[in-house]
């Protein structure tokens, strides 16, 4: 591979967002936001038993309010095709699998006749009994074949029970993080329209291409039937990552009314509907010398799924590949429960695992009084530990010593509870960041149009990354030109298949099919005058994807948290956070930032904040909407830096970038847990770190 | 039941400009700018006043349109995210917002706008927040607690916060 070089690079240049003045000025349209005529609102109408059957659906009283158009339910739905997502077969059949399941959707002439139809839609059930019970011991615990997207679900190597027994330092604990909602600002919308046998559907998503997969295997459809629109779409964060439940009841209901409808999720709704990180509970075993060399990692890890869908989150595997040891188990174990079905939600499986392993590399530490960045850089290991694969590139010494430095690690005490601030103890904390930087099959079209101009079409999605802008960078120094001379047109399913926004390969797969179309673009050009209609040219990397050699590629980054801890209202502020990331070559600077501080703003959100409550007797979550369930609000944050260490990694993709959506979510619950731990003494080994949790923890006595 | 049981006609002032609309008396003033004024820059993130998504000037002060009936806004002004832009020229907190990337999705992004429109005129009145030391205090300066905690009311998933508070700050300080 080799690594594209310009004389003036538009790449590494901080540059504002295309559709900046759109966003700022509410020009930008959502899904949701399409005016089409003859629009209908369709309302969901959800479950409310826990589990069992539908008995009954009162529709023609229904049918009799004003303006109401359909109901549709089980009994009268259009049937649908097996997309190989069971969550999308709604209105198919009347089970109910969990509480706030759809089981009708009402569709009127107006948003306020749908919505008051829809509550009053009287929905009977035969109920049977539901199990949410989460626990590690539950029963039907068992061993996936595989968890997400497709790890193996064990690794053993050597002897980890032996390995531990012989140890001179051992740390064994259990950690567990809740449930937690990916809450994107943007409820989930369609606007669906059928013109004879063909249908457009605005939708709100991560991957155009991906839901219109979905909806011509659902509709039995061909594929030039189907297009998906999605210019703007209001987050994600996994939520969004493949279809859900709007973009099917809409395309439903406007092909049963001959009516473009839209629906959209409420709040509430999007708590059973869009998919949620899996509560986990995590066993970790460490074992080192006196010195902090680690001799045993086992890391056991158990989640929940629903019966509707085997969800597995991939806990553990974050061990498998950070620190050197001679002896590693992990391990994954799941449940199904009647439960809504756990999805993707922003550094699936390094997220909660992160939180484990870092949390008990700062334990261990503490153990054998070693400092815990000298520690992490003890056990640097030369190669994959699990698979014995080379790095491609690996820079986590370098952002911890960066960090460090930029931090003032250097004078920190170690004793815990020793720094008074009034009535705060003040503390800070470290953890390691990690996620894969892997590339996936895309298309891209690159057109020479006569005025001079380019144009640019990838069915990329921009939900907040700037993906826009750096698209149009990357083009723009592939072709040789200034941004201005191109147009990158995304979100339009009619322009290929791609990656999704999605698992941190969104920029990686796109810049290499855009950088492909724009180089074959000028060879093109060079040979021939342009036509009326410009020339164009399309690239699909899925040969050069399945041809990448077998390394390891990751990103890395070092987490720094500073706290304030009153451990007498159990309040936690955290005062200031610092990341220093390596993830390959930047491309705008601007966004990057900005989506490295949201992955640690979402971290510490995680860390002090987020946790979806069920109650076990009805079978919901409590607090599904957001002033239940908290996320950090402004008051909440404070100031957050970001940096980055120089990367040039030949071996991701010839722009040399890896993803950064994940990676500023991964360690900041660590590290913010391990600065309360610095500022108090006692280890918080249970997110959300509430003040319940730490009201009755004292500082430790300074035994020094 | 007779129509005008359900609906009721209310004039307002959206932008500058007189609207006088026929509205089910069910509708909210943030469903009354999308769906009858096609004004779709007044976000709907929750429907319920937790978000601060849907924020807007009424009568020059800020509120949440999801939590009011348009009905009973009867002749008030309303400034949406669309009417503070003035002859093509952006609004100083909106150049602010690009400037320091004060959003990501962009989906809150109106509403912060909103809310911190009101905040700098809220400063200049010198009304104090929770976090104002001196209450009686004539001038509020609107350092980043201030605007951190005034902001409190505008959530933002994609984690913004901190380039917002930077946009604010450097609105207050370029425009007040």
């Amino acid at each position: 591979m080799t690594v594209i070089e310009k004389a003036e690079q538009q790449v590494g240049t901080s540059t504002t967002r295309i559709e900046a003045v759109d966003k700022v000025t509410g020009a930008a349209r959502y899904a949701g936001e399409y005016p089409l005529d003859e629009l209908a609102h369709g309302v969901v109408v959800t479950s409310t038993i826990g589990r069992g059957r539908v008995a009954s659906v009162g529709a023609d009283e229904i049918l009799a309010m004003p303006g109401v158009i359909a109901v549709l339910h089980h009994g009268n739905a259009p049937r649908l095709h097996d997309p190989g997502d069971a969550t999308l077969l709604l209105l198919q059949a009347d089970t109910v699998p969990h509480q706030g399941a759809v089981v009708a959707l009402v569709v009127a002439s107006s948003l306020e006749q749908a919505r008051a139809a829809a509550e009053a839609l009287v929905v009977t059930y035969d109920e049977e009994p539901h199990d949410v019970g989460f626990t590690a011991d539950h029963p039907k615990m068992y061993v996936p074949d595989h968890v997400n997207p497709a790890f193996d679900t064990e690794t053993v190597i050597g002897d980890v029970d032996a390995a531990t027994q012989a140890a001179e330092v051992v740390v064994d604990a259990t950690y567990t993080t809740p449930t937690q909602q990916n809450n994107a600002m943007e409820p989930h919308a369609t606007t669906a329209t059928w013109h004879g046998d063909h249908l457009t559907v605005f939708d709100s998503n991560q991957g155009a291409a991906s839901v219109k997969q979905s909806i011509v295997k659902l509709f039995g459809l061909d594929q030039d039937q189907v297009r998906v629109l999605s210019e703007h779409v209001g987050g994600g964060f996994g939520s969004k990552g493949t279809a859900r439940a709007p973009v099917v009841l809409a395309s439903m209901a406007a092909r049963t009314t001959e009516r473009p409808v839209r629906v959209a999720l409420s709040r509430q709704q999007m708590f059973s509907l869009v998919g949620y990180r899996t509560p986990t509970i995590q066993q970790m075993r460490l074992a080192a010398g006196r010195d902090g060399t680690i001799t045993a990692i086992d890391h056991l890890a158990y989640s929940q799924t629903s019966t509707v869908l085997e969800f597995a989150e991939q806990t553990a595997v974050i061990s498998r590949m950070m620190y050197a040891t001679e002896t590693l188990r992990s391990r994954h174990r799941l449940v199904a429960l009647d439960v809504p079905t756990p999805r993707w939600m922003r550094a699936p499986g390094e997220a909660p695992g992160s939180f484990a392993l870092e949390s008990a590399i700062d334990e261990l530490a503490e153990a054998c009084g070693v400092d815990p960045i000298e520690l992490r850089i003890r056990n640097e290991p030369t190669t994959e530990p699990e698979s014995g694969l080379a790095f491609s590139s690996r820079s986590l010494v370098a952002c911890l010593r960066e960090g460090a430095q930029r931090f003032g690690w250097h004078d920190r005490d170690p004793r815990p509870g020793i720094r008074q601030d009034g009535r705060w103890l003040l503390g800070t904390g470290v953890a390691a960041a990690t996620y894969p930087a892997r590339t996936a099959p895309s298309t891209a079209a690159a057109t020479a149009e006569p005025d001079g101009r380019f144009t640019v079409r990838v069915t990329a999605s921009d939900i907040g990354t700037g993906a826009r802008t750096a698209l149009t960078l990357v083009a723009a120094d592939a072709l040789g030109v200034a941004p201005g001379q191109v147009t990158v047109l995304i979100g339009d399913s009619e322009f290929g298949q791609a990656m999704i926004a999605g698992g941190s390969m969104g920029m990686s797969s796109w810049t290499w099919a855009v950088t492909d179309a724009c180089h074959e673009l000028l060879v093109e050009r060079a040979q021939r005058e342009i036509p009326a209609d410009g020339i164009t040219v399309t690239a699909d990397t899925a040969a050069k994807v399945k041809a990448m050699s077998r390394l390891s590629r990751h990103s890395f980054g070092a987490q720094f948290a500073e706290v304030a801890v009153d451990v007498r209202t159990g309040e936690v502020r955290v005062r200031r956070m610092l990341g220093i990331f390596a993830a390959g070559r930047i491309v705008n600077p601007l966004t990057a930032r900005s989506q490295l501080i949201g992955g640690m703003t979402m971290g510490l959100s995680a860390a002090l904040l987020e946790e979806a409550i069920m109650d076990s007797a009805s079978g919901d979550y409590v607090n599904h909407d957001l002033a239940g369930y908290h996320v950090a609000a402004h008051a909440d944050v404070p100031s957050i830096e970001v940096g980055w260490v120089d990367e040039v990694d030949h071996e991701v993709n010839p722009a040399g970038v890896k993803g950064i959506g994940e990676l500023g979510i991964v360690g900041a619950p660590a590290a913010i847990a391990n600065a309360v731990w610095h500022a108090t003494g006692v280890r918080q080994r249970d997110l959300p770190i509430r003040p319940d949790r730490v009201i009755d923890t004292h500082p430790r006595p300074n035994t020094a | 039941m007779a129509d005008h049981a359900q609906r009721s006609t209310v004039e307002l002032k959206v932008n500058g400009d007189d609207q006088v609309l026929y509205l089910d008396h069910r509708t909210t003033l943030l469903d009354a700018l999308r769906e009858h004024l096609d004004l779709t820059g007044s976000k709907k993130g929750c429907d319920h006043g937790q978000c601060g998504a849907c924020t807007v000037l009424v009568d020059g002060r800020r509120a949440n349109a999801c939590l009011l009936l348009a009905v009973a806004q009867q002749g008030r002004e309303i400034t949406t995210i669309e009417g503070l832009s003035t002859g093509g020229e952006l609004h100083p907190v909106q150049q602010a917002f690009i400037d320091h990337d004060g959003f990501q999705c962009g989906y809150c992004t109106p509403g912060q706008i909103c809310s911190a429109v009101a905040v700098l005129d809220e400063a200049e009145r010198g009304w104090p927040s929770a976090v104002t030391a001196d209450v009686a205090a004539a001038d509020v300066r609107l350092d980043a607690a201030e605007i951190r905690e005034r902001m409190s009311g505008n959530l933002c998933r994609c984690g913004a916060y901190v380039n917002i508070v930077t946009a604010v700050s450097a609105a207050a300080k370029g425009g007040a």
